[in-house]
């Protein structure tokens, strides 16, 4: 059990990238961005195959960053100059990613063992740990740029931004770009981790990253931009954690892992809902009460 | 300073939609005026103001400020020039950052955006100051997320980071039409303080006659994408609402038709 559970923060924190990516351009941008599903894999990839041809493992990732930067860039290319709507272009690159990353590995299933490995030797958890909270203490300083702020303020006010001379198409490119890298390189970290990479492996990734984002938000909070990532860092582990327990509930297996994945998000999204609007009700219904005694105490509507 | 030379504008061209939104509009600005722009509903008001921001591209006719063509220029280039404020109090300010990042990339305005920080010791300096000047108390507030503000503030915020990098040109576009009267006056009073502080050039639609009277040393009527008034200097002092509601029956001959029109 303990074991278990110290495997799911493990793999939670290698995940945390793709999250804090998820975050990027679904939270910061708003652009809900599906390259995910195919640029994971890309970083994955990368990472193997490079390894498997004798280039270092730490070089070996920085090109999956590389990678998954280039597939948000063209993203980004489709849907700003391209003019083709946002969901739409991220479906396109993730459909398109699928031949590139078979082309990349050559076929559907690649493995890494017995070949060097950026674990070798070390603890996975705290390599895991030092590059999470590196990356997310990166991407806080990075949003306080000016680059970054004009990035936040695309997603939250785009005719705003514009009136003071940013150029939007340039700052989208720039998060979805720096979205799919980190997408990217997280795919390079499971790579290592698990020894392998198949074609199928991002499938379902951008859930899963929304699943992150949604759950670490509604734990942890989002008073401010540090609080955020940190929250999306420890969703992504609590994501790991919350599947990790639900495969020990009788009678689930690991082919229910979509079906899981799915509840879990469905739960992060319909139970906050439930509870403010239940809030809400019984916030009015006090403050009517308060207005019908004041009224009956004065005998009239003040 | 600024010249719209007979500038024209279709919407939906050569379809049943056709609409004409500019016709040959004709508009000279010395630096330094203040010209209140009235006028029935599609009249082509906002029209002008997106045509002269760049939100827009003429069809035909030309826009030169300072005697550079800049109509081929996109919204965001001419921004180095340009301040605006629009009527909606949600649409000149980023709710979900603070009221230092939003200054911080107002004061950004027409350069480039590199990776240095935003918000450092010396720009908060400048920022608390410059809020200040509002005298509404938001230099105190200044890590508070804009969308905790209110409308009166959130305009004032927005009129002041229309305009403290010193653009050329303001547009003001109804920028007190959304506010309670108290806090519409308050801004009024604000818009008049800066314009006559920085000297700006400065054009502001408005359905208020009364406060497109006194405010600005000119003003202008459209209707149908044309101008067919122009007020200047020396005859505007002597305007009232009565007179000016005459002139408009006497040259479209119909009565003004605005649904949101203030006679003051």
């Amino acid at each position: 059990m303990l074991t278990s559970l110290l495997g799911a923060v493990e793999s939670g924190l290698l995940y945390a990238l793709m999250a804090l990516g998820v975050y990027i351009t679904y939270r910061v941008l708003d652009f809900p961005d599906l390259t995910v599903d195919g640029s994971f894999t890309t970083g994955a990839a990368i990472a193997t195959v490079l390894t498997l041809n004798g280039t270092p493992p730490v070089l070996s990732l920085i090109c999956s960053f590389i990678g998954g930067a280039l597939a948000g860039l063209m993203t980004g290319l489709l849907h700003t100059k391209g003019k083709i709507n946002g969901l739409l272009s991220g479906i396109i690159m993730m459909i398109a990613l699928y031949s590139i990353n078979l082309r990349i590995m050559g076929k559907p299933n690649v493995s890494l063992r017995g070949e060097a490995n950026l674990f070798d030797g070390a603890n996975v958890l705290l390599v895991g740990l030092i590059i999470a909270v590196g990356v997310k203490l990166l991407l806080d300083l990075f949003f306080k740029t000016n680059v970054g702020l004009s990035l936040r303020a695309t997603g939250d006010n785009k005719r705003m931004i514009q009136s003071f001379g940013a150029n939007t198409d340039r700052t989208t490119i720039i998060g979805v770009s720096l979205s799919n890298a980190l997408v990217a390189t997280s795919g390079g970290l499971i790579a290592f981790s698990t020894n392998q990479t198949n074609n199928n492996m991002g499938v379902g990734m951008i859930v899963i990253g929304l699943a992150s984002v949604i759950i670490g938000e509604a734990i942890f909070g989002k008073s401010s931009i540090f609080r955020t990532t940190l929250a999306v860092v420890l969703g992504a582990i609590a994501y790991r954690l919350i599947y990790a327990l639900a495969l020990r509930v009788p009678g689930m297996d690991a082919q229910d892992m979509k079906l899981i994945t799915a509840i879990i998000i469905v739960g992060a999204l319909v139970i906050p809902t439930i509870r403010s609007a239940i809030q809400d009700k019984s916030v009015s219904r006090k403050r009517a009460a308060e207005v019908i005694e004041k009224v009956a105490s004065k005998g009239g509507v003040s | 300073m600024l010249h719209i030379k007979e500038v024209s504008k279709l919407f939906n061209p050569g379809t049943i939609d056709e609409k004409v939104a500019l016709l040959k509009a004709d508009l000279q600005l010395k630096q330094g005026d203040f010209v209140t722009i009235i006028g029935s509903n599609g009249a082509g008001k906002s029209t002008l103001m997106n045509i002269i921001s760049g939100v827009l591209k003429p069809d035909i006719g030309v826009v030169e400020i300072d005697g550079n063509d800049v109509s081929s220029l996109p919204e965001h280039k001419r921004s180095q020039w340009i301040g605006r404020v629009f009527q909606d109090p949600m649409a000149g300010t980023a709710p979900r950052m603070t009221i230092e990042e939003n200054l911080a990339v107002a004061y950004k305005r027409g350069q480039s955006r590199g990776f240095s920080f935003g918000v450092t010791k010396k720009t908060k300096m400048i920022f608390r100051e410059e809020l200040s000047r509002l005298g509404i108390g938001l230099e105190n507030r200044m890590n508070a997320k804009v969308g905790l503000l209110s409308g009166g503030e959130r305009q004032a915020l927005s009129l002041l980071m229309a305009t403290f990098t010193r653009p050329q040109i303001l547009l003001l576009d109804e920028h007190t039409a959304a506010l309670d009267p108290a806090r519409a006056e308050l801004v009024t009073d604000l818009t008049e303080k800066i314009v006559k502080d920085l000297n700006l050039t400065t054009l502001m639609v408005t359905h208020n006659m009364e406060q497109a009277i006194r405010l600005g040393n000119r003003l202008i009527m459209m209707d149908k994408g044309q101008i067919i008034l122009q007020v200047n200097e020396d005859r505007k002092s002597e305007l009232t609402v009565e007179r000016l509601l005459g002139e408009f029956e006497q040259i479209s001959g119909k009565k003004m038709a605005d649904d949101r029109v203030v006679l003051g």
